[in-house]
């Protein structure tokens, strides 16, 4: 059982959710709300990785983050490293990779709440940030979770992407996918198969418990 | 704490106004769907902005050039049609929502004061449709609002919740010294509850006067119908009779409704539908219709048809007969002429009659 991998691996959902809660909570009711010509191209976007392989998404990330990019560029003036075969490069690939298991539940939990209700806030005098914080948010709180939850799992189980801006440098981007991978790949049928069991026991308890949790919230609003 | 009101707009539908509510005072705006009055009530509370607007209270600038407040910054009570509660917060939540301050016993105060004690920690879907409604006024009269704004609040009720309803907001009006506009498609409500009217067609005011005036007006009416002209004749509770009638009492005589439920001496005004009245030169005899109250012509109107609209005054009231132009040549009426206006008391519909709300009795 590679402990660091796991660790690892958790580390990196962990970070993606919590750099991910915010932006889709900000993009996912700002289309959920605008009315604007380009709408439809930005969740085309937004939709984008969902239909990519990994492999091309990650190709474009390399070019776009390498060393000769202004991207890469930039980041190495400013950490003194670049980003791609690091931890934070796996981190921006995560969280770009997941925009769309982020955005899209927030977004249709955002538009669920009934337009009365928002212009109701307003009339109340909630100001735009109390009424995100009064309103929205509680009412739109089963589309975040199932975001965030759908997020933290994808993540976990996230190998193409990982491999290919990642590499498999041990305690930095190894994740636990990738080390299951070495180990069918050095016939370590054994290590494979209890890491790939935590790595199942772990995924469905959190989508289970996000299930039973938004059952209960979904009671609560009834 | 007037309310002055210019709209200007030509999409999404055309927008002409221009009214002023003083303190107090509850203007209704009646029309059709899609007439705009909606629009209109939207643009007071800054969810839409027209073209060209201004929008002021007590002086004090909402929209205009220059100046446009965002919702929250202006000090307007909204009920909405569908009230939209907020369904994860308490009765009690919702109304504190609306505070400056949230203070639970201000919250208590004002549920009490729409009839809702005791109901505090329900969530809204815990709660009727007419409950419902109770909390969203309580919620829109918890912001202190400087303009108190309802879009259609009683159309989601049914009817006898829709009575009572009428009932509370004529008791409320007299702890209420804000302007407030009542947007409604109910002719009869609009007659009920407001002191003035605006008939709002295409965008455009086509008529606007005292409540009465409007009402007794078939030209001003076109657009609503004309079999909505009605008079509101102000009666004196007398008594419970033992055949289950009401006696009640008006200027020239006493008639007999249907058994209303209010104490000897409440104030009422009763919704006379001109359509519903007969004229007689002479007290008729042998007819089954026993309320028959005799009158002055105060004057004839003609309309575009073969019918006419009579005006009797009856003490310092009138009501409004629809007569034909045959009937009213056949009797020779004219002005000045003393008429009996014949009422069956079952004509009267039990939501045609409003208690006059008096700061001593809240709660007639």
């Amino acid at each position: 059982m590679d402990w660091t991998a796991l660790t690892l691996s958790l580390e990196l959902a962990a970070w993606t959710v919590a750099i991910l809660l915010p932006i889709s909570v900000l993009v996912g009711r700002w289309l959920a709300y605008g009315r604007f010509r380009a709408k439809g191209m930005v969740e085309a976007l937004v939709m984008l990785p969902l239909v990519l392989p990994p492999t091309v998404f990650g190709f474009y990330l390399l070019l776009a983050f390498g060393r000769n990019s202004p991207v890469g560029a930039l980041w190495n003036d400013l950490f003194g490293h670049q980003v791609v075969f690091t931890f934070e490069g796996l981190v921006v690939a995560s969280v770009i990779f997941n925009l769309p298991f982020a955005i899209q539940p927030a977004q249709r939990g955002c538009e669920a709440i009934p337009v009365e209700v928002r212009e109701a806030a307003a009339c109340c005098g909630l100001s735009p940030w109390r009424a995100l914080w009064k309103v929205d948010l509680p009412l739109a709180w089963p589309g975040l979770m199932t975001a965030m939850v759908l997020t933290f799992a994808h993540t976990l189980g996230e190998f193409g992407i990982v491999l290919m801006v990642g590499g498999s440098i041990p305690g930095e981007t190894k994740t636990i996918a990738i080390a299951i991978y070495d180990r069918v790949q050095g016939f370590d049928m054994a290590g494979a198969g209890i890491m790939s069991a935590v790595l199942v026991a772990i995924s469905f308890s959190t989508i289970a418990v996000t299930y039973w949790l938004s059952a209960r919230v979904g009671r609560r609003l009834a | 704490m007037t309310l002055d009101v210019t709209l200007k707009a030509e999409t999404p539908i055309p927008l002409d106004v221009s009214f002023r509510v003083a303190p107090g005072e509850l203007l209704a705006l009646v029309g059709h769907s899609g007439s705009g009055k909606t629009t209109i009530l939207r643009s007071i509370a800054g969810l839409w902005r027209p073209d060209q607007a201004r929008v002021a209270v007590a002086g004090a600038v909402w929209l205009d050039a220059t100046v446009n407040l965002a919702p929250h910054q202006r000090r307007a009570g909204v009920v909405f049609q569908n009230y939209a509660l907020f369904p994860h917060m308490t009765a009690a939540q919702n109304v504190m929502a609306a505070m400056d301050r949230p203070d639970r016993a201000e919250a208590a105060r004002i549920l009490a004061m729409v009839h809702l004690d005791g109901l505090a920690d329900r969530k809204p879907a815990q709660l009727s449709g007419g409950q419902q409604q109770r909390v969203a006024v309580a919620r829109a009269l918890a912001r202190r609002p400087q303009v108190l704004l309802l879009d259609e609040p009683f159309s989601a009720v049914d009817r006898a919740t829709r009575e009572r309803l009428h009932a509370e907001i004529m008791a409320l009006r007299a702890h209420l010294n804000m302007p407030v506009v009542l947007v409604t498609h109910d002719m009869n409500e609009a007659q009920l509850l407001a002191d003035r009217m605006l008939v709002i067609e295409k965008g455009r005011v086509v008529r606007e006067g005292t409540t009465a005036a409007v009402m007794a007006d078939p030209v001003s009416l076109r657009a609503m119908g004309i079999r909505e002209v009605a008079a509101m004749l102000p009666a004196v509770v007398a008594g419970d009779e033992e055949d289950g009638l009401t006696r009640l009492d008006t200027a020239t005589g006493p008639i007999f409704l249907p058994d209303i439920d209010a104490r000897p001496g409440t104030r009422l005004r009763v919704r006379i539908m001109a359509h519903e009245v007969i004229l007689s030169r002479d007290r008729p005899t042998g007819l089954s219709a026993q309320n028959i109250l005799p009158g002055v012509i105060a004057r004839v109107q003609p309309g575009d048809g073969p019918g006419v609209m009579v005006h009797i005054a009856m003490g310092e009231s009138e009501i409004v007969a629809r007569i034909t132009r045959r009937a009213l040549a056949d009797l020779g009426l004219a002005p000045g002429d003393t008429v009996h206006a014949v009422l069956k008391a079952m004509s009267v519909a039990r939501d045609h009659i409003a208690r006059v709300a008096t700061p001593e009795t809240p709660d007639g």
